[in-house]
């Protein structure tokens, strides 16, 4: 009996030898319990040494091997070959990004704009740590915690059409972290973040089309987080009209 | 990233998991003169501290006490732990989890707003705080975005350190690989400190993640560090066959059983029972981690697993718990049983077998996290501080790279503002000559030697000698591969000759590291003539405390490490019989 394969489309790029990204074609072993990713890594150990792409933790929690696989934003240690049969199955970069080489993309943009909405706890007074922890039902924490899970696996920027075509916009990933913090009981930082999430290219800069949400891996909702945050947003402005002193917190 | 006069820090951490972090921001706390950077071949939120699961243990109530939670950590370490150090550890770990709270942790809450405790193993009371279980996650999320706070705090994102800058025996830095443009460059510090993690890949079936190729212990090791406590490697005993996905031991401090084929939960024929439908702190599934891991390879040899493609597996069965209980406390684990294994824990059992899971042994500190080398400074999974002797208990860990990620932050902080400004004009020669070594070693080599194969072999060969039951015979087998893959990896060859993100250069650097860190365990376990927490030595059934309360120190030589003893710490708990 021959061995069943499986046919990997890949977009190949290295910078200094590809004037564009080609695709090149590996064909790999079947196994019903193999990632996308074992089969990246039986091409770099067995066919191709050559082939780049990052991956650490394989179960899904690092965020570090987000790919377009069959032209869908996908973590490649939990998407199956089984799920993809017969084949071919087409890998490239996460869309929306640009290429290093290969399958690796560049996060320099995501990692700066992660600072600008200061995603960390923010008082006007930090309590002694002698003091014990902040109080925080779990009603206090269920208001977050959802957003709080988001593995910075890019999958959503790759997936919004906004990002796409305006590379300023904030973006799903970030924004939801902004709203994590607002929404944490320990937090008094909303002020400062509200400017970041107001600019032209904040919040208001999404025109709801929910991709982010549909690929997030981890069921974190940014569209939901950006949705309420516009609300909130013209909820403040609404207020502010009213009552110019500040209304809210 | 700085500019190209750049690279001129005071202090330097080289990895950005949970201890890098943290020394980072106690460093910055400490003073605000100091210029701080963190190294890392990933970016921070990637680090293994990530895919922690079950908490992390720290006193936080009234029926539980110092002593209590020293004491069974001693306990755990089968009484090789260094006792001052555990005092140290239990008495700053409430502190660090508060601090962490006051971070923004998403710690799981009692209906009174108090963060949560669960039990776990080993341990006599609940005291592990958890973000349900995805603590190391959250954690690690946590220390990354308040370390942005920090302006002064540089990264080096994507960086490879391969090696030691050493002028007149003191560190001043390293060299790094940025893989972004694949220049080398030096990266020049008052003070060095190894939050590198682990080594687990150099087994072939383990929960850790593809960096953890023990980089910093081979980097301090070849400086002439020792490393202490290698042969004392810890198997979960709760992995996923086939991927070594980890099923987290909270599975078990929520009530979760272990059943063997006849879905009996053998447990209770190994001492650790009686068996009871609610957990017992220190019985049954809340027995440390290398008895239970002992006790399936026993109910294996009694042909009572199950066997399936990926090896022999017993029962975790967690219907009992119920979806909702699940969802609240185990989301997690249930959807890694339903991607990975395609179980949904709510309705069937989770087939589980023990899995490569940690290193007790490390770059050998003191309490303040400083090495032998001036200059040095190491914590976390990379380091031993000796918190963990022989066997670590759960939920430890993600304290000790708080409390001595802290410590050695604060240590490396006052050493770089004692010491003298570096001069780095002599260093950046040294960086050159690495990049001409790494080019001819590797870029230009013309060998036949694939990195599969040799790492590949060198997992088989720990494996086989230094799994959870070893004896003479096998092990030396074992030194005798790994002294033959050495000779073969100096034929590497490899097919990328690139300069951008080279990731291949990197999986050869990386092998290189575990080829020395390897023969480390293996040598160690060798010299240990007793079976002590996770050495189980089948020709030295017994604990031997008049010639082994002593920890074993590997040392570089040409012909392979050199081993060498430090007798233990001990204060107040003399050695007895470890029974649960």
């Amino acid at each position: 009996m021959t061995e069943e394969t499986m046919t990997l489309e890949v977009t190949r790029y290295r910078p200094g030898h590809d004037r564009e990204p080609r695709t090149e074609s590996f064909t790999v072993p079947y196994r019903k319990d193999w990632v996308v990713l074992d089969a990246l890594n039986h091409i770099k150990d067995r066919i191709d040494g050559t082939l780049s792409y990052r991956w650490s933790c394989r179960m899904g929690v690092c965020g570090s091997c987000g790919m377009m696989v069959n032209g869908v934003p996908k973590l490649t240690c939990a998407a199956f070959l089984r799920d993809y049969r017969p084949g071919p199955i087409r890998v490239g970069p996460l869309a929306n990004f640009p290429v290093i080489r290969d399958l690796v993309i560049a996060l320099d943009d995501f990692m700066e704009k992660l600072r600008r909405v200061k995603p960390w706890i923010i008082r006007a007074v930090e309590k002694p740590v002698a003091d014990g922890e902040y109080l925080q039902t779990p009603a206090q924490l269920d208001a977050y915690k959802q957003f709080s899970m988001c593995i910075n696996c890019m999958l959503c920027y790759a997936a919004c059409p906004v990002y796409g075509l305006e590379p300023a916009f904030v973006g799903p990933a970030a924004i939801a972290l902004a709203y994590r913090y607002n929404l944490d009981s320990r937090d008094e930082g909303y002020r400062l973040r509200e400017p970041v999430l107001s600019e032209a290219v904040g919040v208001w800069e999404c025109t709801f089309v929910g991709e982010c949400s549909v690929v997030c891996p981890k069921g974190v909702d940014p569209a939901a987080a950006i949705q309420r945050s516009k609300l909130a947003g013209a909820t403040d402005w609404l207020l502010s009209m009213i009552m110019p002193w500040g209304g809210r917190r | 990233m700085p500019g190209d006069d750049g690279y001129q820090h005071d202090l330097l951490v080289i990895g950005g998991g949970g201890a890098g972090l943290r020394a980072a921001i106690a460093a910055a706390e400490e003073s605000n003169r100091l210029s701080i950077a963190v190294l890392s071949k990933v970016y921070p939120m990637r680090s293994h501290t990530v895919s922690a699961e079950g908490g992390t243990a720290a006193v936080m109530r009234e029926n539980d006490s110092l002593d209590t939670h020293a004491k069974d950590t001693i306990f755990g370490s089968d009484f090789l732990a260094d006792q001052d150090v555990v005092e140290v550890f239990v008495k700053e770990a409430p502190g660090e989890v508060i601090r962490l709270e006051h971070w923004g942790c998403p710690w799981s809450r009692d209906p009174d707003g108090r963060v949560s405790v669960r039990p776990f193993g080993g341990m006599t009371v609940n005291r592990t705080l958890y973000a349900a279980d995805k603590t190391g996650f959250h954690m690690l999320h946590a220390l990354f975005q308040t370390s942005l706070k920090y302006e002064r705090i540089t990264r080096y994102d994507e960086w490879f350190a391969t090696s030691l800058l050493l002028e007149d025996g003191k560190v001043c830095g390293v060299t790094a690989l940025n893989l972004h443009d694949g220049q080398m460059r030096p990266i020049v510090a008052k003070a060095v400190i190894m939050c590198t993690g682990g080594a687990g890949r150099i087994f072939p079936f383990t929960t850790n993640a593809a960096i953890k190729t023990g980089d910093g212990m081979a980097l301090a090791y070849r400086a002439g560090v020792a490393l202490k406590d290698m042969e004392f490697v810890q198997y979960h005993p709760t992995g996923l066959p086939g991927t070594g996905i980890l099923i987290t031991e909270a599975a078990r401090g929520e009530g979760g059983h272990l059943k063997n084929k006849d879905g009996y939960r053998y447990l209770q024929d190994y001492g650790l029972g009686p068996p009871t439908d609610t957990p017992v702190h220190r019985k049954m599934e809340l027995g440390p981690r290398d008895i239970l891991s002992r006790c399936h390879i026993q109910e294996h040899q009694k042909g009572r697993t199950f066997d399936g493609p990926d090896g022999h597996y017993v029962h975790l069965d967690l219907r009992h718990l119920g979806e909702k209980l699940i969802d609240k406390n185990l989301p997690f684990v249930r959807e890694l049983a339903r991607n990975y294994v395609g179980i949904d824990p709510v309705h069937e059992p989770i087939p589980v077998r023990p899995v490569v899971h940690y290193m007790m042994g490390g770059i050998s500190t003191d309490i303040t996290g400083k090495t032998s080398l001036d200059g040095l400074y190491a914590a976390g999974e990379a380091a031993c501080v000796s918190i963990n002797g022989a066997n670590r208990l759960g939920s430890n860990s993600l304290t000790e790279l708080l409390v001595f990620g802290a410590r050695a932050g604060r240590a490396a902080a006052r050493h770089a503002l004692e010491r003298p400004t570096l001069r780095s004009n002599p260093l950046a020669q040294l960086a050159s000559d690495e990049r001409r070594r790494l080019d001819q070693r590797f870029l230009r080599a013309d060998g036949r030697e694939k990195i599969a194969d040799i790492r590949e072999e060198m997992q088989k060969a720990m494996e086989s000698g230094c799994g959870i039951y070893r004896d003479r015979a096998t092990m030396e087998g074992t030194c005798q591969t790994l002294r033959k893959l050495r000779e073969r990896f100096a034929h590497i060859s490899l097919a990328d000759k690139d300069a951008i993100f080279n990731t291949e250069l990197i999986a050869a650097l990386e092998l290189e590291c575990t080829l020395d860190v390897a023969e480390t365990v293996a040598r160690s376990a060798l010299a240990r003539e007793e079976s002590r927490g996770s050495h189980t030595r089948t020709d030295f059934p017994k604990r031997d405390d008049a010639r082994f309360l002593k920890h074993s120190l590997a040392y570089r030589t040409p012909d392979g490490p050199r081993i060498e003893y430090l007798p233990a710490t001990i204060t107040r708990w003399p050695p007895e019989e470890r029974k649960y």
